[in-house]
């Protein structure tokens, strides 16, 4: 557009027929923005306006004057939440959980996938796909309803097996020193066989002649997935890798939030249900101060995204953008 | 490439045999916890609550199941989730199918802004209060739509979708068919839809399941208990443990009670579950084929 313009100046004719060009297919074009109407409309409306709202966390928030209306009163609500107790905890959970989830569960599709393309039995391995995919279709209300049943002290089945090994049961859900294992570990349950499908598909655009030089000059099995195999997908590895430490800060509500008792609340508690806590879930709900702590997390989170995009760029070729 | 079994080295017999075992393992911790919840589903109670199921069920019984039909919850609440999911995911298709295809055509004017507006919203969003003081002044609090139209369109479905309009629909057949006459919604209609049919078998496939699972927004936005979707009641069951004192009909003793209890929740699992574990033998290599299609840089 701004080349357009200074044209415009230097050869007026040329711009003006650009224009009319432009506005040419626009207006060949016009049942295509006709079809992107409504789409765009819900963009503003469910997106954009959610965006602009987020000039709460600056405001003193009073419920007859609107977002708009209310007053300005700068950073006050962020230097609360700095300097409340509950920042560190909530904050510390946060990055903990992400982190734990990050080290444990990120290598296993990796490995799950290569021993997948390794095996020489392929209806065994249609079979060991379909069943590990299975968990990822469960919902997070009903994997919390089975974590609960497992590992209920009284009747879970994990517990049952503690007590035929002579072990005391433990009770899982009412241990702040369990939390984080329990919400990591079920987590990688679920997701684990669902993750390799990215990889899977790297690896089936390995080409098989690089396999097969190998095998001649003597390449064991285990050589192969290792010199072949695994720098073939590293590409999708350094991609999913950087998705995945973009959304440290970015932990989800759902499944927190219902494995959430108070027993385990100090190692529970993170960003996005402390929002809640303060806001919908209180009885003096602070709208402002919620919207502020939420922004704070979205802030830091998109700064993560661009960052790790930057570092990987540096790195190696891969970039998501 | 073929690989002989009998001609295969020491090592390699080692490394396939390692390798299987791995996969047997990575299978049966999967697989267990699926059994062994539809076993306890299908056994008595006492047998259950006394940890006598470890594996298949013991003594046969569907008290469980009969529970879950005098729990005055559950049924409306799977029919609103029946109803949530098909309306949802109608929409979902339509809208997300309307801004994937003009995006997907490279001579249309300002398409890089628009792109660029859609996929900004997966990295930044509003947050918990904007979003619902943006639905409060709309009115949709504790409305079916809202259970709808905050999702209308999932973002990474719109850019799989783009994707593959991109690279099966090419320019070259559009300006032929424009040739002769024809409108871009008659294009739309006549030639991409039908040569689309594996994306949307993909996007029915993603956002109904996605509608099934749904907890959040009925979770935040709902008040009537006559609106809540089946995850709702499921938690008050499976999490809060607010069992319905009149399903438990046995005015016995209160180990009995709390047997029946357990028993309804391994048996609510089973039947909330099991329309998509019966779909997905059927649209597994679909889901595949979006999560492939969806991972190509776009």
């Amino acid at each position: 557009m701004e080349q357009t313009a200074s044209e415009a100046i230097a050869r007026p004719g040329a711009a003006l027929r650009k224009e009319r060009i432009l506005l040419k297919r626009m207006r060949h074009d016009y049942q295509l923005y006709l079809l992107l109407l409504l789409p765009i409309v819900w963009l503003v409306i469910f997106q954009y306006v959610p965006m602009a709202g987020v000039q709460l966390a600056f405001k003193n928030f009073r419920i007859m004057e609107g977002i708009w209306g209310s007053p300005w009163i700068g950073f006050d609500h962020f230097e609360r939440f700095f300097n409340s107790p509950q920042f560190t905890r909530v904050v510390g959970n946060t990055i903990l959980i992400s982190l734990y989830e990050l080290i444990a569960g990120f290598p296993l599709p990796i490995m799950l996938a290569l021993a997948l393309n390794a095996t020489l039995r392929t209806k065994f391995k249609t079979a060991v796909q379909f069943v590990t995919y299975m968990p990822f279709f469960i919902s997070t209300v009903v994997m919390v309803g089975m974590i609960l049943q497992f590992l209920n002290p009284r009747i879970g089945i994990v517990n049952m097996a503690i007590g035929l090994f002579g072990g005391e049961p433990v009770n899982f859900m009412g241990d702040p020193s369990w939390f984080k294992s329990v919400y990591v570990w079920s987590g990688i349950w679920q997701t684990t066989g669902w993750g390799t499908i990215i990889y899977l598909a790297a690896l089936s655009g390995i080409s098989p002649e690089i396999h097969e030089a190998a095998t001649i000059d003597g390449a064991s099995r285990l050589q192969r997935v290792w010199h072949i195999d695994l720098p073939g997908i590293a590409p999708t590895i350094v991609t999913l890798l950087i998705l995945n430490a973009g959304s440290i800060m970015g932990i989800g509500f759902e499944k927190i939030y219902l494995m959430q008792n108070p027993l385990n609340i100090a190692s529970s508690e993170v960003i996005s249900t402390y929002v809640y806590s303060v806001s919908l879930a209180s009885s003096a709900p602070n709208y402002a101060y919620a919207t502020a702590i939420g922004l704070f997390n979205s802030v830091v989170n998109m700064i993560l995204i661009l960052l790790v995009n930057q570092i990987a760029k540096k790195v190696g070729e891969t970039s998501l953008w | 490439m073929k690989t002989n079994r009998t001609a295969l080295t020491n090592a390699d017999k080692i490394f396939y045999s390692v390798n299987d075992l791995i996969l047997l393992f990575a299978l049966c911790i999967v697989l267990y916890p699926l059994i062994y919840m539809f076993s306890a589903s299908v056994s008595d109670r006492l047998a259950v609550v006394s940890g006598k199921v470890f594996l298949w069920p013991v003594d046969f019984s569907l008290e469980g199941y009969a529970a879950i039909f005098k729990d005055p919850r559950i049924l409306p609440a799977y029919a609103n989730t029946v109803y949530y999911t098909v309306i949802g995911t109608v929409i979902n298709v339509a809208l997300t199918i309307m801004a994937a295809y003009p995006l997907s055509r490279k001579t249309m004017v300002g398409r890089n802004v628009l792109m660029y507006l859609f996929a900004f919203t997966m990295i930044f969003h509003g947050g918990l209060i904007p979003n619902y003081l943006l639905m409060k002044d709309l009115g949709l609090i504790d409305s079916r739509w809202a259970l709808i139209l905050p999702g209308a369109i999932a973002v990474w479905n719109m850019i799989i979708a783009r994707t593959f309009f991109q690279t099966t629909i090419s320019q070259e057949l559009f300006e032929a068919a424009s040739m002769d006459g024809c409108s871009h919604f008659r294009f739309l209609w006549s030639i991409v839809l039908p040569l689309s049919k594996a994306i949307i078998a993909v996007l029915v496939l993603f956002y109904g399941i996605s509608h099934w699972n749904a907890y959040f927004n009925a979770f935040i936005y709902l008040k009537s208990k006559s609106l809540f979707p089946l995850q709702i009641v499921l938690r008050d069951i499976l999490i809060q443990n607010e069992i319905d004192p009149s399903t438990i009909t046995d005015p016995e003793s209160m180990t009995k009670k709390q047997g029946l209890a357990d028993l309804l929740k391994y048996s609510v699992i089973i039947v909330a579950s099991l329309p998509v574990w019966l779909v997905y033998p059927f649209v597994q290599k679909h889901f595949v084929k979006g999560v492939m299609i969806g991972s190509i840089k776009g």
